[in-house]
């Protein structure tokens, strides 16, 4: 076969990337930024009509503007980005060439032409259904084929992801084990197939209904398998971020992971219960019972939450462990008080990791609970819950890696340094701000998707308290300050990317490698005893205790404060 | 697959006798990974709540 | 060496954990365990549970069983004109129907303090959300699913009941009363 096997072993970073596999990573990862361009346009929109103060909208338009930035901003910003993860967790990180690059290119050509069709049936006017088209209520066929044609585009991607660990061991470009970070992206990838699997069973009967070649739509029957594809992908999120944030570790302090075993572990878990989490969208539903609910809702009994707890505890705690042998050995914190916090990588997969755990975790495990779900369900907790997790963990995840990639992949220094260390500062807290704002006035029972909750010139309207209305106005304060982050983190890219200095190596060429097989990596000594001496309390990573510790109190408080608060409402059976 | 390509590691191949744990054979093959996370979901989530969906019974 | 390069070792399975992930993963583990059990512990012994009951039905049939109900309790209408309202006063422990289409709850619901009522809702057309305010109790509404709950308001007041399920362009028009005695 006559492919391109050319390598070239970035200077900087000492990665060897296989050419095809750049330009394709290159080329996803500009995309998804255009995509997080329209969506966070889009996002004034929303904010500025859910701020009531503002109301900026019509009805019709806020719900159409809101169905487009759900959409650009979960499926087309996140899954563009993803792709250019697995590419890179696979053949760059296996130094092995991409398996079909011309395969590839259909998978992004297709996903291109999938997301323009849906964007398309979105701006007709026809198709405000919001990025969950519950059936019966339905859109313009091409907003259903656009989403399968670009599902398509995406399985294609994965497969060409599992391929490439194919040829990798085929042609020995590793010894052993794939790397942590690779065997994370593994986990995204399976979680994606499934998930795409659950998305084709649903999504192409709405389509042959949309057409009118299928009579009914069950609607039950729909959320059931729809969120069996809508909250798998936010899985896929989750795994893709955690690779990230153990790859940040990784670049930034050269942090090993703590034990291969513990976190290879976390990710089966994710692998085998993750996916089944998506019944907590259901648990207010009729016609399902709380056997499947519970079990289901709890990751068969919080399994992947624990998962995520341990993630949650070797991410920083490897960070730990690396900076006490550079020396900052001293006291509980040394290691975090000396941490690069100029750094926007590091910066940014710091406050993805705080934002994700405490503040959407808890409030995820708290609305998955079968119970208390009756108290939050489909008012703007939810979106706020999600704004902490995938708004704010993966996309600043995203971010963070995003100034390693710039130098890396394009090659080009980071233009506006001094804002970047500001950046993920400004959208980390900006949205953090939005989410515990929604929570908050979604806990006073506002509700989600609503264009008006002043219900004015309505009769029978509900007066809601003061304080839902003053929370509703600080999300619309934090979101601004959410946009200025975001605004920023786009132009210091597209500013990198196409006008950033170029980052010139004197007398470097293009490598053709034997047959595509990079060089083997050095593996490098890892003594026995290696951490002896650092920590306290016999404990290689005390201050990271003690941060779990921490979460772990919120957690319970804040768990036990709503079923409390449960028990105070009408009873019901 | 994953298990021929094992013993053919490039290396001094004395120092790989030590037996690779079960375990530690799963989690390095994506196909078998693959599988189980169709599978598991698929029959707990999928199949389950279908069947129960199609068990609700009509109203009298 | 590092989490993106493949491990040293050869065997990694067998490396010993450091105390810290171990002591973390067993509190993680109970923690995780209290909380599953506390789902099947508040089916025994809290209140506030949905009942697995639910039944299919047509749009046709279940506005029938409204409208007799609705002809059996009738009290009052309320509204604006021209688009009044039933309110019904159903007796304790009866058979309750509510409607939700597009965009409106149907009919009102008087009921009262400390008695339980089987509350019937379903949709007419596309999915909707009871969400009761300020209760705070939110309910899916599918079309062709009869969901009972057994609900028991404990006080005395006017509530509101907004649908917090997307439902079309006018889903923030669609909101009723609920009143209790
Ligand atoms: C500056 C950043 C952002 C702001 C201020 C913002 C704000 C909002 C607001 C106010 C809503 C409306 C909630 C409602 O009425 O139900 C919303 C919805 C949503 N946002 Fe964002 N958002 C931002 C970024 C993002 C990002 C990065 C993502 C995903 C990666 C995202 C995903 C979503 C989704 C999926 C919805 C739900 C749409 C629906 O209910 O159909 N947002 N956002
Ligand atoms: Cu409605
Ligand atoms: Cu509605």
């Amino acid at each position: 076969m006559a492919t391109n096997r050319n390598f070239r072993t970035c200077p900087s970073s000492g990665l060897v990337f296989h050419e095809p596999a750049e330009k394709l990573m290159r080329w996803n990862a500009v995309v998804a930024v255009v995509f997080l361009l329209v969506g966070g346009l889009l996002a004034i929109g929303v904010t500025l009509t859910r701020w009531q103060a503002v109301h900026l909208l019509d009805p019709s338009l806020f719900y159409q503007v809101l169905t487009a930035h759900g959409l650009n901003m979960l499926v087309f910003w996140i899954i563009f980005f993803e792709i250019a993860v697995l590419y890179f967790a696979s053949s760059t990180l296996l130094r092995c060439r991409l398996a079909t690059p011309k395969m590839a290119w259909l998978g992004f050509w297709l996903m291109i032409l999938g997301a323009l069709m849906n964007n398309y049936s979105v701006i007709r006017g026809d198709s405000s259904v919001m990025f969950t088209s519950y059936a019966p209520m339905g859109a313009h066929p091409t907003f259903y084929l656009g989403l399968i044609l670009f599902a398509v585009g995406a399985l294609i991607a994965c497969f060409v992801f599992f391929g490439t660990l194919v040829v990798a061991r085929a042609e020995r470009t590793y010894v052993g084990s794939v790397s942590l970070v690779t065997f994370g992206a593994i986990t995204a990838a399976i979680i994606a197939v499934f998930t795409i699997a659950s998305g084709a069973i649903i999504l192409i009967p709405t389509l042959l209904w949309s057409l009118g070649l299928i009579e009914h739509i069950d609607s039950l029957m729909y959320r059931t398998i729809w969120w069996g594809f809508g909250h798998s992908s936010q899985q896929i999120n989750v795994a893709a971020h955690v690779s990230l944030w153990y790859a940040g570790a990784a670049i930034v302090f050269g942090a090993k992971p703590m034990s291969e075993k513990v976190s290879r572990t976390a990710f089966l878990l994710y692998i085998l219960f993750l996916q089944i989490a998506s019944a907590h969208h259901l648990l207010a539903d009729p016609g399902l019972t709380s056997n499947w609910k519970i079990f289901n809702t709890s990751y068969a009994m919080y399994l992947a939450v624990l998962a995520s707890m341990v993630h949650g505890l070797t991410v920083p705690g490897s960070i730990e462990v690396a900076q006490r042998m550079k020396g900052y050995n001293n006291g509980l914190f040394e290691w975090l008080r000396k941490a690069p916090w100029g750094n926007p990588a590091f910066a940014g997969i710091f406050l993805s990791i705080l934002i994700f755990g405490f503040l959407g975790g808890i409030s995820g495990v708290m609305m998955g609970t079968e119970q208390l779900n009756l108290i939050i369900h489909n008012t703007i907790y939810v979106p706020g819950h999600f704004h902490a997790t995938v708004a704010t963990g993966t996309t600043l995840a995203f971010m963070a890696v995003t100034y390693f990639l710039i130098p890396v992949l394009f090659r080009r220094k980071i233009m506006f340094e001094p804002l970047a260390k500001y950046q993920p500062y400004l959208f980390g807290i900006g949205m953090a701000g939005v989410a515990l704002f929604m929570m908050g006035a979604g806990t006073l029972g506002v509700p989600r998707r609503h264009w008006d909750i002043s219900f004015a010139g309505n009769v029978f309207g509900y007066e809601f308290p003061g304080a839902a209305w003053l929370m509703m106005g600080l999300m619309g304060v934090s979101a601004l300050v959410a946009f200025v982050g975001g605004a920023l983190y786009l132009l210091i890219t597209v500013g990198s990317v196409f006008l950033g200095q170029k980052i010139e190596t004197p007398g470097f060429k293009h490598v053709g490698v034997r047959e595509g097989v990079g060089a083997l990596p050095a593996a490098a000594p890892d003594p026995k005893g290696a951490h002896a001496g650092i920590g306290a309390w016999g404990m290689v990573a005390p201050g990271t205790f003690v941060l779990a510790l921490v979460f772990l109190g919120s957690f319970v408080l804040y768990y036990f404060v709503n079923w409390k608060y449960l028990s105070t409402v009408w009873p019901l059976k | 697959m994953a298990n021929a390509t094992q013993s053919s590691n490039p290396g001094p191949d004395d120092l790989f006798d030590e037996p690779v744990p079960a375990l530690q054979q799963l989690l390095d093959n994506p196909f078998l990974l693959l599988f189980l996370g169709i599978a598991i979901p698929t029959v707990l989530y999928i199949v389950w709540g279908v069947m129960e969906i199609v068990s609700v019974p009509i109203a009298k | 060496m590092s989490a993106i390069l493949p491990p040293s070792e050869r065997v990694w399975w067998k490396q010993p954990l450091d105390r810290v992930e171990l002591i973390w993963i067993v509190i993680a583990l109970v923690w995780c365990l209290i909380m599953f059990f506390m789902m099947p512990y508040w089916h025994v012994y809290g209140k506030q549970n949905l009942a697995n009951e639910a039944f299919r039905a047509t749009p046709a049939e279940y506005l029938k069983k409204t409208e007799a109900m609705i002809a059996q309790y009738k009290v009052r209408e309320e509204g604006a004109e021209g688009q009044k309202v039933p309110v019904v006063a159903p007796p304790a422990g009866s058979d309750v129907y509510l409607v939700a289409r597009l965009w409106q709850w149907y009919p009102i619901l008087e009921l009262e303090s400390g008695k339980s009522y089987r509350i019937h809702l379903m949709s007419m057309d596309w999915l909707h959300g009871f969400s009761l305010q300020p209760e705070n109790i939110n309910v899916e509404v599918h079309p062709g699913y009869d969901h009972v709950l057994t609900v028991t308001p404990t006080s005395k007041g006017t509530y509101s009941i907004i649908c917090n399920e997307y439902c079309g362009i006018n889903h923030h028009t669609m909101a009723s009363k609920l009143y209790v005695k």
